[in-house]
């Protein structure tokens, strides 16, 4: 059986536990958002725009059979990487899951000044946009 | 370039939010230009005015309202002298450079008709273009934009092709905030009043990196924050030459800006009072007095000058950096670099240099046009002032470098 939506949470958390140094911590954010697929920029839609003041993000969001599908991509490395966290958590859950469950793991970690409205880079109506999408499908 | 004078360290210590740490690492603060930092006079202005002195001012016969209304407009003269006015009615308290430039566009505004031409440049700060807009849709006044070259400059060849005898007022910034550039508000003012336009100069950069005579310079209106220079926020300052303030309406009504209130008519006070409606920032007004008896504590000059040689140094060791350029090159500058490495996002570089304790502006800047202009979607924006050391400098790049290892 695969990984919870705690349990998906909890091991992020574990594996930022290690750092103590903040440039570790983005270190690893930045490669994450390197490795994560995103939107390659002929695919994006302007309908999948979420303009933040100082980074952009373009979300895509699919239901396979019983379980949400999100892509996303940004302008802005950091932010990216963020995405690839959110988008680890929220893949393949139900959207119930997605809509009820509490996201707890950004503030753990201490990102949670990314997700805050004055740091508009997007992130955080692009988690809001991800539980509208869900809800649609409840 | 040298090390950090002493007599900078000597101003640097009056500043206690310098000792701060943040993310376990020292403060560097390279914002200046977005606010400056209070120097401790001012932080204890403010707290004995509200320990000993609270009152409202201009109305009560009572000691304390005596005293508050005395100190308030003291440090109205204050503020004249400092800026070089003639008369303490000229100095009209706002809520910052943003509320003055919506005050001249509302009220002068209103002294305009359909046709009338407003000049701005295409470097404004969104305070003074979006009041222009507001008042293009109001009254059907004709928004021109100065255009500005490569370098960050004003075209001043187009500026004089642009004036006639339909532009009323040329309202522009002396200080870029997002590329530094010093603009010629000597040369725009005198061009502008042969045409008969009125000139209103954006001071809100210039105003902590050098001294001001608005009656030298005369321009019929200058407008800045008080938070700009190591005052407190939510108080500015509009300084209009008393005859054409004379010649305007009121912008917004209410206590304090009337002389006698009756359902049939009402007439208005005097200014400066005309246009200070409610009860103002009192402390506000009395601890930019603080600021500014600070600013006169100082030798502004050397000041001034290692604020330069900060910048030349910063610059030198930026453009030491692979792909980095710096947007506002010309000869003319205050002390504040705005700067792009390659096409890495300024939003990821700003937020790596937070990291390790460097403060400073990522971003467009409010100057959303001007990034359109660059092709960019901002620029990190490093600003200096009269507190900050080379030191300091050598711990951004420092910092910089790493950001940039990071991310590459």
């Amino acid at each position: 059986m695969s990984a919870s939506f705690k349990e998906k949470q909890d091991a992020i958390i574990s594996d930022f536990e290690v750092f103590d140094d903040w440039m570790d911590k983005y270190e690893m954010i930045i490669d994450l958002g390197k490795e994560i697929q995103g939107i390659s920029l002929e695919k994006r839609k302007d309908e999948q725009l979420i303009d933040g003041c100082q980074s952009r993000v373009w979300l895509k969001s699919d239901i396979d059979n019983t379980r949400m599908v999100f892509a996303a991509d940004s302008d802005a490395i950091i932010t990216k990487g963020i995405i690839a966290l959110l988008i680890n958590v929220y893949n393949g859950e139900k959207p119930e899951t997605i809509v009820k469950e509490d996201l707890y793991f950004i503030d753990q970690i201490g990102l949670q000044e990314h997700l805050s409205p004055t740091r508009a880079n997007g992130l955080l109506e692009m988690v809001k946009r991800m539980k509208i999408e869900a809800l649609k499908h409840v | 370039m040298n090390q950090t004078p002493v007599y900078i360290e000597g101003i640097r210590s009056q500043f206690p939010i310098l000792k701060e740490k943040v993310h376990g690492k020292p403060l560097v603060y390279f914002d200046n230009a977005a606010t400056t930092q209070k120097p401790q006079k001012v932080i204890d202005r403010i707290n004995a005015y509200y320990s000993s002195e609270n009152a409202n001012i201009h109305r009560g016969v009572h000691h304390l309202s005596q005293v508050a209304t005395k100190d308030y407009e003291d440090a109205r003269i204050r503020i004249k002298n400092y800026i070089g006015a003639e008369k303490e009615n000229e100095i009209v308290f706002t809520k910052g450079t943003t509320d003055g430039i919506n005050l001249i566009a509302s009220s002068y505004g209103e002294l305009m008709k359909k046709g009338d031409e407003v000049l701005i440049s295409a470097m404004e700060h969104h305070s003074n273009i979006v009041p222009w807009q507001l008042l293009a849709e109001r009254k059907g006044i004709v928004l021109k934009i100065i255009p500005i070259r490569r370098d960050g400059t004003l075209d001043m060849a187009r500026f004089e092709e642009m004036l006639n005898d339909r532009t009323k007022l040329v309202s522009i910034t002396h200080i870029s905030n997002t590329l530094g550039t010093i603009n010629p508000i000597e040369t725009i003012i005198n061009r502008a009043h042969k045409f008969g336009a009125k000139v209103l100069i954006d001071g809100a950069q210039s105003i902590q990196h050098g001294e001001i005579n608005v009656v030298n310079l005369n321009c019929d209106f200058f407008v800045f924050s008080g938070h700009k220079i190591f005052g407190p926020t939510g108080i500015g300052v509009l300084y209009g030459k008393a005859s054409i303030l004379e010649s305007m309406p009121p912008y917004q009504g209410g206590g304090d800006m009337i002389k006698r209130v009756s359902f049939e008519k009402t007439s208005f006070n005097e200014l400066p009072f005309k246009f200070e409606a409610g009860t103002p920032n009192i402390v506000g007004g009395i601890a930019l007095g603080t600021a500014v008896e600070f600013m006169e504590s100082i030798d502004t000059e050397q000041a001034f000058s290692f604020e330069k040689d900060l910048l030349s140094y910063a610059e030198k060791e930026l453009l030491q950096i692979e792909n980095l350029k710096i947007y506002g090159t010309s000869a003319l500058k205050t002390s504040l670099v705005s700067f792009n490495v390659g096409t890495i996002h300024p939003f990821d570089i700003g937020t790596l240099l937070d990291k390790q304790g460097i403060a400073v502006r990522t971003g467009h800047h409010c100057t959303q046009p001007l990034m359109d202009f660059f092709e960019i979607p901002g620029t990190i924006r490093a600003s200096f002032s009269i507190y900050n050391t080379k030191e300091e400098v050598d711990l951004f790049i420092h910092a910089l470098k790493r950001a940039l290892i990071a991310l590459s």
